[in-house]
């Protein structure tokens, strides 16, 4: 028994590290251009996608640099044409447009591959248990908790120690000064917007080969996403980290005792924290 | 003073070509069943409008009363009493009481957070209806159950069978919604919704109570909006998860801006476009969520204001 809540407590751990990841990048975006990425998921599966098509040239590590980096340029185009008509705008037609974007994207993704779950093979000297005991650590497993916390710290070391850093957690705060300043907030945005799905084609690779490949596996982790955001509290990036492994423990846990209620325990949880603490865990006070 | 006479001869127009929509859709091409659905989802969308045209509250969760309604409405009728309108007073009952607790929850919330919080509100009855398997059919969705003909007593109507039957009964819904919701615009409630919608922080120095009344609004436009979705429960005879995933709730967003957030009959308007549009595209072909993704971005680039939108007025009503 004791076996077995540890290794939901784990495998939450894993699911909530994808949601932190994938959660990072919307919130990015929503901080600085208060726009909700509908599409994040979207992204993600292209990420995924990239990644299928990269490894037999590449390699799976090969994949793994280079995926993200097309994604994040894929994102780049989008903002350039699309997204950039949102700002500023009613919160309405940002939601829409990404939402369009998303439902394109899922279809794009099933038109040229197929709906079926495509094989997404990873290197054999992860995929083998660590030990007998702990049947459930893979190497796989351990190597994405590794790679999502390294990710997670080079952001906030980006964040906090670069000129771009400062400069989108400026514009964060005050986005008309940091203008005057004389940045250019196009390309901040622009870039930002990228540095959101350059973790969402991060996310797509790993969930890749840990869920399997198909059209759907964007959208079905863009709500749990969702969740992370409003648990940790809207606008502030450490809150999204820990919504997004709280709601991942949560959710392993529950399906232990009560499998079939592991995803609306989320919902309850995020009932729960606007019910006590309306602005989340880490949310600053009337900023929304 | 003229404009006020064309826009009851619209008023007029639209209602007459409602009451006879059976008798005039066939011979464009349509049938009457299209006709009804065109009908459910308007309902749907102009429901929606009374909080996000009127009051000016983004709510991206809809589809989760819509489909309370669709299931309270299936589930009423397949387990409990085999009635219809059991099934609606259930199916409807069921959503507002829903949107009355959620409601109180997030009715503090504003703008992009408000949004956020609706939609992930809905995935709750989502996941129920798609896990609860021995109940809710799960992902097959709910079926082995039919919409019962009415009886009054001393006569039957055979909605059942007779689709302009049933048609009716759904426009004498609709009509009935709509009214409430056209007096309740016109009322001094109405006009205070619309004080917040243009100027929440002045309607609170006024000493209007803000959020009591976007509460009231809120329920008022999900209780309409779950009947709509029993209404849809009884058209399509079925119950299916996917009638309450967040990708429905954006459906009826478009409806209401194709169509024009700030006019009345707005998401009328957008709900018949969508439906014909749909009805369409699905036959024709596989890659409609494409389609409708496609859609999605035209009407955000060009027709923001929607159709209704283009056409100049002085001020808002």
């Amino acid at each position: 028994m004791t076996q077995l809540v540890l290794y939901n407590v784990f495998n939450g751990l894993i699911i909530g590290a994808f949601y932190a990841l994938m959660a990072l990048g919307l919130s990015l975006i929503l901080n600085l251009s208060g726009v909700i990425n509908f599409a994040h998921g979207g992204f993600l599966a292209v990420g995924a996608y990239l990644a299928f098509v990269l490894i037999p040239y590449l390699g799976f590590w090969g994949a793994l640099v280079i995926s993200p980096i097309l994604t994040a340029v894929v994102g780049l185009i989008i903002e350039r044409l699309l997204i950039r008509r949102l700002y500023g705008r009613d919160p309405l037609y940002s939601l829409l447009l990404t939402f369009g974007l998303a439902f394109m994207l899922e279809d794009g993704t099933r038109f040229i591959w197929g709906p079926q779950t495509l094989p997404f093979s990873i290197p054999s000297s992860l995929s083998s248990p660590l030990s007998n005991e702990f049947f459930f650590l893979t190497g796989y497993r351990l190597f994405m908790v590794l790679l999502v916390t390294a990710a997670v710290t080079a952001l906030f070391v980006i964040l906090n120690y670069t000129r771009l850093g400062v400069r989108i957690r400026a514009g964060t705060l005050d986005l008309e000064t940091v203008s005057v300043l004389g940045v250019n907030v196009r390309i901040l945005r622009n870039l930002n917007f990228g540095l959101g799905i350059y973790l969402a084609g991060l996310a797509g690779v790993l969930a890749a080969g840990m869920l399997g490949l198909q059209p759907t596996i964007g959208n079905d982790l863009i709500m749990p996403s969702f969740v992370a955001i409003i648990i940790g509290g809207l606008g502030s990036l450490p809150g999204t980290l820990l919504g997004g492994l709280l709601i991942g423990i949560a959710s392993g846990v529950t399906s232990v005792y009560f499998p079939s209620a592991s995803e609306a325990v989320i919902y309850v949880m995020m009932g729960l924290v606007l019910l006590v603490r309306p602005r989340g865990l880490l949310g600053e006070e009337g900023r929304f | 003073m003229e404009s006020r006479t064309g826009k009851r001869a619209a008023d007029i127009a639209i209602w007459l070509a409602l009451l006879t929509m059976p008798y005039w859709l066939p011979a464009v091409g349509g049938y009457t069943q299209l006709g009804s659905r065109v009908v459910v989802m308007a309902l749907a969308a102009m429901s929606l409008n009374f909080l996000l045209g009127y009051t000016g509250v983004l709510s991206f969760g809809h589809a989760a009363y819509f489909g309370l309604g669709v299931y309270g409405a299936g589930l009423t009728i397949k387990y409990l009493v085999p009635s219809s309108l059991t099934g609606i007073a259930v199916g409807v009952v069921t959503g507002a009481v829903a949107a009355a607790i959620i409601g109180k929850l997030i009715v503090h919330l504003r703008g992009i957070y408000f949004a956020m919080v609706t939609i992930a509100f809905g995935q709750v009855f989502y996941f129920i209806a798609y896990r609860w398997n021995n109940v809710t059919g799960g992902d097959d969705g709910l079926s082995g159950w039919h919409r019962e003909p009415i009886r009054l007593g001393f006569a039957d109507i055979d909605i059942l069978h007779d689709d302009r039957a049933f048609y009716y009964l759904v426009f004498a819904c609709f009509a009935l919604a709509v009214a409430i919701m056209a007096v309740l615009l016109r009322s001094p409630f109405g006009r205070t919704l619309l004080a917040i919608r243009e100027n929440e922080r002045r309607a609170r120095f006024l000493g209007i109570p803000v959020d009591r009344h976007i509460w009231m609004s809120w329920v008022i436009s999900c209780t309409f909006v779950s009947l709509a979705g029993a209404l849809y429960a009884l058209l399509n005879n079925f119950a299916a998860p996917h009638d309450l995933r967040w990708d429905q709730s954006g459906v009826f967003v478009i409806m209401a801006v194709l169509g024009g957030m700030r006019s009345f009959w707005g998401p009328l308007i957008g709900a018949a476009i969508f439906v014909v549009l749909q009805d369409y595209v699905s036959t024709e072909t596989q890659n409609w969520m494409s389609f409708i993704g496609l859609f999605f971005v035209l009407v955000v680039l060009f027709f923001p204001r929607g159709v209704l939108g283009i056409i100049p007025r002085k001020a808002a009503p």
